[in-house]
């Protein structure tokens, strides 16, 4: 239902109380509430809507522009901290805020992420515990297992805000199947308008990027909400000259064409995102076989959907923990996969389990 | 039709099996469980709660049952669940009732953004509302129960609605949580109060919910211009005085007891300046009940 009213804003008109009951759950289970709100804003469609679905837009519409004003705070410290030092390139939801993409309205994320040279790796993190940047794991394996097998380094968080930054050193992990050519997407980042020193990628490379890591990385708990960011890159960069003949070149050239195959396949398929002509066949160069895509297809259709119950059939956990196990297959080989997961299985974490809202010393509910 | 019209067995059964849908204004919830400790407390601090019809819109699916496993019979607990989601840990199963009570806090606290919520007992009288601001201990539940006893009408005990726009308080009327000795103090000095269920070993102690007056739930629609701050502290033993409070601290108790403030950001640093702007701060020292009553209307209302 969500996603059929993300690809058809205009759908809204009529909804009665009980549907709109099921699209607010599922907007909100999926972290896209401040996406729909944005969109039904755009629309001009908010006063048709009931109180009380308007209600929890008006709330989550609040609650995106406030995120947006910390998103750009917490940046602009960052990058007083690293001048100097290394340019601040921006990934992901930061970058959609300052490039000023309209999918960057109404779209909630926990961390910053951003891209430093492998051979500044050390100086960044100095420089970045100076200003308060911690690690958040404290476990010697877990910090070799990052540094060596991954493309990003344990989260930090700073101490006194306790934003949670991801520092990557790659645009994919350096043992995966799929290696991107992470230097040459780094070499044609751009600069930011108005704001010296910070750096996104490039338009085809930010695609590139949000494609690699919804399809590579199997975490898919929020990848409706990653879909539809895909969907917003396609149609905004889509209207720009030379955007999508550059789109198959590049993924060829950079290594991250079974990625893209699948971004414009399930976009076009989910969200009703229009693909240029020509582009979906050109893009056929990065399918797997006939059998797998068929996989494929009947996981990611699941995978894909609010994460919800009123959205979920039989298959979606299956199909969920499938991709996950597929993602840590293409990240390493297989000694090093079965190394780590018997490291994991016979090793207790030191973490608590972790509680789905806060820490367990913050538990959210209030008593009084 | 009112919760108070459902047989107690069809409300036990209600609840177990497709939910109760009620109106607790300004919002909608539906409850399901199958505890029985979560159909008294419902059925005697809710008596007067409006049932919605079916397919109304929710705000707040929330479900309390046991957990799957063993802790369903070995000492045994009960999970909260938000829809698919479930935010806390489990709680003893006694807890069922307070836990619903406090879920709620939470979740409305989570999705109303649109104003800043500040964890504050809410009363009103002549059009004007007083917000009472502070953590557990300093006897903000307990004058709030006995300002309404004393005919206050009740906006919320635990949650100020603030749109800082207009200075307006949306009253979202619920069961007064009384905690430890205070479940006491309103027994002796109102009989006609009427309890629900106590759970004897809470975190914060012994806990008792009071059924809001009818006349507060009936008047939930009516938002009210917020006009005093007011910090209680109870000291035993001690004269009821009002003294004034700088805007400063009055702001930074604010801040602190905001339960959205991290979610606002600086919204609700902008909520709260204006909010305090607006109002008259007090301090309020209390060793009595009856007492207190008596001097928030000769004080407050003698000088509007």
């Amino acid at each position: 239902m969500l996603t059929k009213v993300l690809a058809d804003i205009q759908s809204i008109t009529g909804f009665d109380e009980s549907q709109w009951d099921v699209v607010v759950r599922q907007a909100r289970s999926a972290v896209l509430l401040s996406r729909l709100a944005s969109l039904t804003k755009a629309a001009g469609l908010l006063p048709v809507i009931p109180e009380g679905p308007r209600r929890h837009l008006e709330s989550a519409a609040r609650a995106g522009a406030a995120h947006g004003l910390s998103v750009r705070r917490e940046t602009l410290l960052l990058l007083e901290s690293m001048r100097g030092v290394a340019p601040l390139l921006l990934l992901k939801g930061a970058a959609y805020e300052f490039a000023g993409l309209p999918t960057a309205e109404g779209r909630l994320f926990g961390d910053l992420d951003i891209l430093v040279p492998r051979d500044k790796l050390e100086e960044v993190e100095s420089v970045l515990m100076r200003a308060g940047w911690v690690t958040t794991s404290h476990n010697d394996y877990d910090q070799r297992y990052y540094r060596r097998w991954m493309h990003e380094l344990p989260p930090l968080q700073q101490i006194s805000r306790g934003t949670i930054l991801d520092v990557h050193h790659a645009i994919s992990p350096p043992t995966g199947r799929i290696r991107a050519d992470s230097k040459a997407m780094m070499d044609s980042a751009v600069p930011v308008d108005k704001v010296d020193g910070l750096y996104v990628l490039a338009p085809v490379d930010m695609l590139l990027h949000s494609a690699t890591h919804l399809f590579q990385e199997g975490e898919l708990d929020h990848g409706l909400r990653d879909l539809v960011d895909i969907d917003g890159l396609l149609r905004h960069y889509g209207a720009r000259p030379g955007f999508w003949d550059q789109l198959v070149p590049r993924a060829q050239e950079v290594g991250l064409a079974r990625p893209l195959f699948y971004a414009l396949r399930y976009a076009a398929m989910i969200l009703d995102t229009p693909i240029r002509q020509g582009v979906m066949s050109a893009a056929k160069v990065g399918a797997p076989t006939r059998p797998t895509q068929a996989l494929m297809d009947f996981l990611y259709v699941r995978a894909l959907r609010p994460n919800h119950p009123t959205s979920s059939d039989g298959w979606t956990p299956v199909a969920r923990w499938i991709l996950y196990v597929r993602a840590h297959w293409l990240r390493m080989p297989l000694p090093l996969l079965a190394y780590h997961l018997t490291r994991k299985a016979l090793v207790k974490s030191d973490r608590q389990v972790e509680a789905p809202v806060g820490q367990p010393d913050e538990r959210p509910a209030r008593e009084a | 039709m009112k919760v108070s019209d459902l047989g107690r067995k069809n409300l036990a059964f209600r609840l177990a099996r497709g939910g109760l849908a009620l109106r607790i204004s300004p919002f909608t919830v539906r409850i399901r469980s199958g505890i029985s400790e979560v159909a008294d407390g419902i059925a005697t601090c809710y008596a007067d709660y409006e049932l919605l019809p079916d397919g109304a819109f929710i705000d707040f699916h929330i479900r309390l049952d046991p957990p799957s496993g063993l802790r369903r019979w070995f000492r045994p607990q009960v999970v909260f669940h938000f829809d698919s989601a479930q935010p806390f840990y489990p709680l003893p199963y006694e807890q069922a009732f307070p836990f619903l009570e406090w879920g709620l806090n939470w979740c409305i606290a989570q999705t109303t953004l649109q104003f800043v919520v500040v964890h504050s007992a809410v009363v009103e009288r002549g059009g004007d509302a007083v917000i009472l601001p502070g953590p557990a201990g300093t006897g903000k539940s307990t004058l709030c129960a006995g300002l309404v006893m004393a005919g206050w009408r009740l906006l919320s005990d635990e949650l100020a609605l603030i749109d800082a726009r207009t200075g307006l308080v949306t009253p979202v009327p619920r069961p007064i949580s009384l905690k430890n000795e205070s479940i006491d103090v309103i027994r002796i000095a109102y009989p006609d109060a009427i309890l629900g269920p106590v759970a004897p070993h809470t975190r914060k102690g012994r806990l008792a919910h009071l059924r809001p007056p009818a006349d507060s739930v009936a008047r939930a629609g009516e938002r009210a211009r917020l006009r005093w701050i007011v910090i209680p502290h109870y000291v035993p033993d001690s004269q009821a005085a009002f003294s004034p409070c700088p805007k400063g601290p009055a702001f930074m108790r604010l801040a602190g007891d905001a339960f959205n403030y991290a979610g606002l950001g600086e919204f609700a640093f902008q909520d709260l300046v204006q909010t305090v702007d607006r109002c008259e701060c007090l301090n309020f020292q209390y060793g009595r009940i009856d007492e207190a009553a008596i001097s928030f209307d000769r004080t407050l209302m003698g000088h509007s």
